[in-house]
């Protein structure tokens, strides 16, 4: 009697950890996937590319080994199968030379980070619902011309994603699970792994100067055209979030109008009913539904001023780094002048 | 599949002349031809490395030649024009450029091949631009199976991938084609020949992922062939200039691809830390330099003089006055920015807080 009751109760144990996965800690991506993107990235700026990111799921890490570039489409609706024909056969062909043929996610490049729009959100919620676990990997080939490697993984929050299925965005559900927009993306780290022999053949070719384009890139003085589009696109967030910040008070303000004409109707029927016991009828109903005035007003969705918010902390971030950046380099060209 | 059958193996080549000319021809005159291939097939066919290739082969050739021109006009049916051996003594004028994800791309294909493949295959796309440089900028492997004399690409997959490739870059065509392994085989002519079908004069990379001679050794070959007449007997393959700066790497950062894992990506101020802290070392090191010269420990070089002197000089020349106005207005700016992004941060947090908190009832 034991028996079955233990053996059941491991059955349930072993079924119960395999459903709960282990959470994504940390994404590695080969060397060869970083340059692919880096390079399909940088061709087409500043236009967007997208593309498709191959590896393995293991445990709480996330491996991309490969990634493939996707054409971009036209406004053409015909293309849409033709897209979908370019990925079966980029993967079929990858998986003739014994290339990971597991899709993990996909690639896109963006503009000094101004990725965060609702696009983003459909198309992680339609991999979501193949791909157990998928990552958005994010590069940005502006900022790399300051000699940063901008490479982003990103994945949206589990408690967002259950709120964006209800389609309830309400000021009250969010208090409920204290969803913030901080909370809506997730920066995971990105860790790089290479193999043995391409390691070897870097360190043979590494050139023996010690001064890199990199170091190039990073030392130059002339931080100030980047500095310029990141307050620009700043000013334009700013101004769509006040547009949305109206739109909420206008709610707001047709809400309690509306209320405070609910409350005077209802005083009115109220004195009628009164009236009519005293008369002897029968008293009218306390509420009306034909009545305009009880019609329930939307609540505008607050997914979009979430959105917008996380772009201005973007970019505010960002001129914080390059800020911080010009100053070691001006006072560096201060010791230098004075010597 | 295609298979190719090799049309001329060298091994074959022995006789070959021996079917232009008629049967009356006794040994004797039929073992210049074969002497002269022999001597060929020493000198071709492996990649040669001083730009003037095999200058003792020429008047070797040029004699073998001339004899074989001479049975070929007597003997041959129609002897009104003479067959002269066509050899491109001269070295190319293409050099090309690898790009880092070339590289990349082929090791990897290397590490994940078949267990009964030796090496592996594949094409090479870029550009080529007008004054001869042809730049490689992407590449895909091909599947492949080789075997003592023969060697079968699969030419489908190869079309396939290349269409799929010019969806994406219209601008990327075929230059060429890669292979792992040191030096060039007898089946590599065969694919060379495949691939110059596709692109007029295409460009043979080797990568030696097996590091024989202790060293990585990447080449790039064009090939120009041999001909006798209408009869074509071997392919040169001479070796072109190849430029591998690697700056898109560079741009990455060596750290990020030379070690086999790297924690983190450096954000951008440990990178511009790095960045300074290289930028010290290498000052430091002229200081010392100009020190040894000038107590006499060292000899001094007038070059590395000059450069320093042009370095400092490239400073530019302000006054102190304008310098501090300048300097000084450059950190207001940047203080104000920094003063700003907080400010627009703050206001985020309270607009939300206003945004959620809000209830009415």
């Amino acid at each position: 009697m034991a028996n079955p009751a233990t053996g059941r109760s491991f059955l349930q144990a072993m079924t119960s950890v395999e459903e709960v996965a282990p959470p994504l800690r940390v994404v590695q991506m080969e060397g060869l996937a970083v340059l692919k993107i880096i390079k399909h990235c940088k061709e087409f700026s500043p236009a967007l590319v997208t593309g498709q990111l191959l590896g393995l799921d293991v445990g709480s890490v996330l491996e991309v080994t490969n990634c493939f570039p996707f054409p971009t489409r036209e406004e053409d609706e015909e293309l849409e199968a033709d897209g979908a024909n370019y990925q079966l056969e980029m993967m079929r062909c990858l998986r003739e030379v014994n290339v990971d043929n597991n899709t993990v996610g996909w690639y896109q490049s963006t503009l000094l980070g101004s990725f965060q729009t609702a696009e983003l959100i459909e198309t992680f919620m339609n991999y979501q619902e193949n791909i157990r676990r998928c990552v958005c990997i994010i590069y940005d080939p502006s900022r790399s011309n300051q000699g940063v490697v901008a490479l982003k993984a990103l994945r949206l929050s589990d408690s967002f994603m259950d709120l964006y299925r209800s389609n309830n965005f309400n000021g009250e559900k969010l208090r409920e699970k204290k969803l913030s927009w901080v909370n809506v993306f997730e920066e995971i780290p990105i860790k790089v792994s290479n193999s043995a022999l391409i390691s070897a053949f870097m360190t043979e070719l590494e050139p023996d100067s010690p001064v890199t384009q990199c170091d190039f890139d990073r030392l130059k003085l002339s931080s100030a055209p980047f500095m310029e589009r990141n307050l620009e696109f700043l000013i334009e967030c700013m101004d769509d979030l006040t547009a949305e910040q109206n739109k909420f008070q206008y709610y707001y303000r047709n809400l309690s109008r509306q209320q405070a004409q609910q409350q005077v109707w209802l005083q009115k029927r109220r004195q009628e009913n009164m009236q009519r016991k005293a008369a002897g009828e029968e008293p009218l109903p306390e509420e009306d539904p034909s009545n305009p005035i009880f019609k329930p007003i939307v609540e505008p969705s607050r997914l979009d001023s979430y959105l917008i918010t996380n772009q201005i902390s973007n970019y505010c971030n960002q001129v914080n780094g390059a800020a911080g950046q010009g100053f070691s380099k001006l006072y560096l060209m201060k010791a230098l002048h004075e010597n | 599949m295609e298979q190719f059958r090799p049309d001329i193996n060298l091994m074959d080549i022995r006789g070959s002349p021996s079917n232009v000319q008629t049967k009356e021809k006794n040994k004797g005159e039929i073992r210049f031809p074969t002497l002269f291939v022999r001597a060929l097939q020493n000198q071709i066919a492996l990649a040669t490395k001083t730009s003037l290739p095999s200058t003792a082969a020429p008047p070797q050739l040029k004699s073998a030649s001339k004899i074989s021109t001479e049975k070929m006009a007597t003997t041959a049916a129609t002897s009104s024009k003479q067959t002269v051996l066509q050899y491109p003594g001269a070295a190319p004028s293409v050099s090309a450029r690898i790009h880092p994800v070339v590289l990349f791309n082929i090791c990897d294909a290397f590490v994940r091949r078949p267990d009964q493949a030796g090496r592996v295959i594949g094409t090479l796309l870029g550009s080529t631009s007008s004054d001869g440089t042809v730049e490689i900028k992407n590449s895909y492997v091909v599947p492949h199976n080789e075997s003592a004399d023969q060697v079968a690409l699969d030419i489908d997959y190869h079309h396939n991938m290349f269409v799929s490739h010019q969806k994406v870059n219209p601008k990327e065509v075929i230059v060429g084609w890669f292979s792992t392994g040191f030096g060039v085989s007898g089946g590599s002519s065969l694919i060379h020949e495949f691939y110059s079908r596709e692109v007029q004069n295409p460009i043979h990379l080797t990568v030696d992922s097996g590091f024989t001679n202790g060293e990585a050794s990447i080449k790039a070959y064009v090939s120009a062939s041999l001909t006798l007449g209408d009869r074509q007997l071997a392919a040169h393959f001479q070796e072109i200039p190849l430029d591998m700066r690697l700056i898109e790497a560079e741009r990455v950062g060596f750290d990020l691809l030379k070690n086999t894992s790297v924690d983190k990506i450096p954000n951008d101020l440990e990178g511009m830390e790095s960045s300074m802290e290289r930028l010290y070392t290498l000052i430091n090191d002229v200081y010392k330099y100009v020190d040894d010269v000038v107590e006499g420990r060292v000899q001094g070089d007038n070059n590395i003089g000059r450069f320093i002197a042009e370095a400092l000089a490239s400073l530019p020349k302000l006054s102190p006055t304008a310098f501090d106005k300048v300097f000084n207005d450059k950190i207001q700016d940047n203080l104000s920015l920094v003063y700003l992004s907080s400010l627009t941060r703050t206001q985020l947090s309270i607009a939300e807080k206003l945004n959620t908190a809000a209830q009415i009832l």
